[in-house]
């Protein structure tokens, strides 16, 4: 049948088993992501109230690690496999050919080889931030979560980092949240209008929550604790 | 045909002597192209006058010229079967290119689709996953009743969509993975929507897309360019159909050796 005989091999994980991996470990980043939005409100609460929401994560050591592990399985996850894919990916086109005229693509969809790992070297960077505090400057406290933030963000260069930071996280949840949908195969016609835009809704809230922060910090509203 | 009239435009053609030759793009000068004539034809056109002076003509794949065979292929001007929707290459015709400009012509783009020579591309990659699991088996003797298997009408006019595609390779050669997922989508739709379709439904999920990537082709990443290429506008619903179909199939599928039992 064929005019010249295939003769690669196999590839050990089929393409859509892979797309599916990122979609399931992209929903439980997804959620963590709302959660942590809707956790860090509390800022506007003032200090008692965020750093009370902060001993109670950590109150049950077990719990914390649990869901730590889950989120490190996710992300570790949801790299490989992307990885995994890209690498398929760029080598399908012809070494060396122009990429096609882009007709349909979004700003979205094309930015994602860029947003994921600038993504992943945030996550690196915000845990040493604010986790871990090696790279946090001036005085770091495990349980005063409210002055680290004030501190952090009173620095206007750390501010626009995560701003830009927010920018790209949103980019990328976007597309990865409509996507998802369609890997899993439930993105239907019958709910693609209202799911994009219930989808780009969420998306725009986290983003807009989260940049609220720094920008609050720097115009005054959020201020340090009087001492 | 009437109200044609002659431009004069210049091709920018992709010429490649054998599958290891390196190939790259020539510029003619084609004037005296009548807007009637349709994209082919003036490629015809080019070849004449190059064989009148003694070169080579330009190879490139046609059959029907009519729009619904699935030879014709070229990239035109980056976009495959060039930039009108719906559109195959030879029903491509001159009135939608202005007198002076530059056209540029490259064959379809993938590693899976190697070039033989010059525009004309190895689509058998696409073959082989059609091989693999894209058809039904029927028993042959005598002719079904028309209608002794009742189809949904909704599911008859959905397969039918599905079944417009012509294989062309249009998605794979627009997509920046050169992913075939628009092509398998459509062929998986189209025999899984229907009763015919159901006894071979999962195997032929599974081991259509198993050569999919076998053959090299890469994945998808939902940015739609195969959609806004394809000349017989196949909707990006295939792919989501077929890829809850693969999953459902891995996930229900019984492994050689499972007890079988009364239930799903």
């Amino acid at each position: 049948m064929s005019a010249i005989p295939m003769t690669s091999e196999r590839p050990a994980f089929g393409s859509i088993a892979l797309k599916a991996v990122m979609a399931l470990t992209g929903l439980v980043l997804y959620g963590f992501v709302f959660v942590h939005m809707v956790g860090n409100l509390q800022l506007y609460s003032g200090p008692e109230k965020i750093n009370r929401y902060a001993a109670f994560l950590k109150a049950t050591p077990a719990l914390l690690w649990g869901f730590r592990a889950v989120l490190l399985g996710a992300v570790s996850l949801h790299a490989v496999a992307a990885i995994i894919l890209w690498r398929r990916n760029r080598a399908a086109p012809p070494d060396g050919s122009a990429s096609p005229d882009l007709q349909a693509a979004t700003i979205t969809s094309r930015t994602m080889y860029w947003t994921g790992p600038m993504l992943g070297l945030f996550i690196v960077y915000h845990l040493l931030h604010l986790t871990v505090g090696s790279v946090h400057q001036g005085p770091f406290s495990h349980t005063d979560v409210y002055s680290n933030v004030v501190i952090a963000f009173s620095n206007p260069a750390v501010s626009i980092f995560y701003v830009l930071a927010m920018v790209a996280l949103g980019f990328h949840i976007f597309h990865g949240a409509v996507s998802l949908f369609q890997t899993l195969g439930l993105k239907t016609p019958k709910y693609e209008k209202p799911l994009k835009a219930v989808l780009m809704a969420v998306s725009t809230v986290i983003v807009v929550v989260n940049i609220s922060f720094p920008i609050a910090v720097l115009a005054g509203l959020v201020r340090p604790v009087a001492s | 045909m009437s109200g044609g009239k002659d431009i004069d435009i210049k091709v920018r053609i992709w010429r490649q002597k054998s599958p290891s030759d390196r190939g790259g793009l020539v510029t003619y000068d084609v004037p005296g192209v009548s807007t009637d004539s349709s994209f082919l034809e003036m490629l015809d056109l080019v070849s004449e006058r190059l064989m009148e002076k003694g070169e080579e003509p330009v190879a490139l794949d046609h059959d029907c010229r009519e729009g619904i065979c699935g030879a014709c292929s070229l990239v035109i001007n980056g976009v495959p079967h060039g930039p009108r929707s719906a559109t195959t290459t030879c029903q491509l015709h001159m009135r939608s290119f202005k007198d002076g400009q530059t056209i540029t012509v490259e064959p379809f783009r993938a590693k899976a689709f190697p070039v033989i020579k010059d525009l004309v591309v190895d689509r058998s990659a696409y073959d082989r996953i059609i091989a693999a699991g894209g058809f039904v088996s029927v028993n042959t003797g005598v002719g079904v009743d028309a209608n002794a298997i009742p189809v949904p009408k909704e599911n008859a006019e959905l397969a039918m969509d599905a079944a417009a595609c012509i294989g062309c390779g249009a998605c794979a050669a627009a997509c920046p993975n050169a992913s075939a997922m628009l092509f398998v989508g459509a062929k998986v739709s189209h025999l899984g929507l229907l009763p015919q379709g159901q006894p071979e439904r999962q195997e032929r999920v599974l081991k259509m897309l198993e050569q999919m990537d076998t053959e090299g082709f890469g994945g998808c990443t939902n940015m739609g360019e195969c959609e806004a290429a394809c000349p017989k506008e196949i909707k990006l619903e295939v792919i989501a159909r077929m890829n809850r179909d693969y999953l459902g199939a891995k996930l229900t599928k019984r492994p050689k050796g499972v007890e079988k039992g009364g239930g799903a």
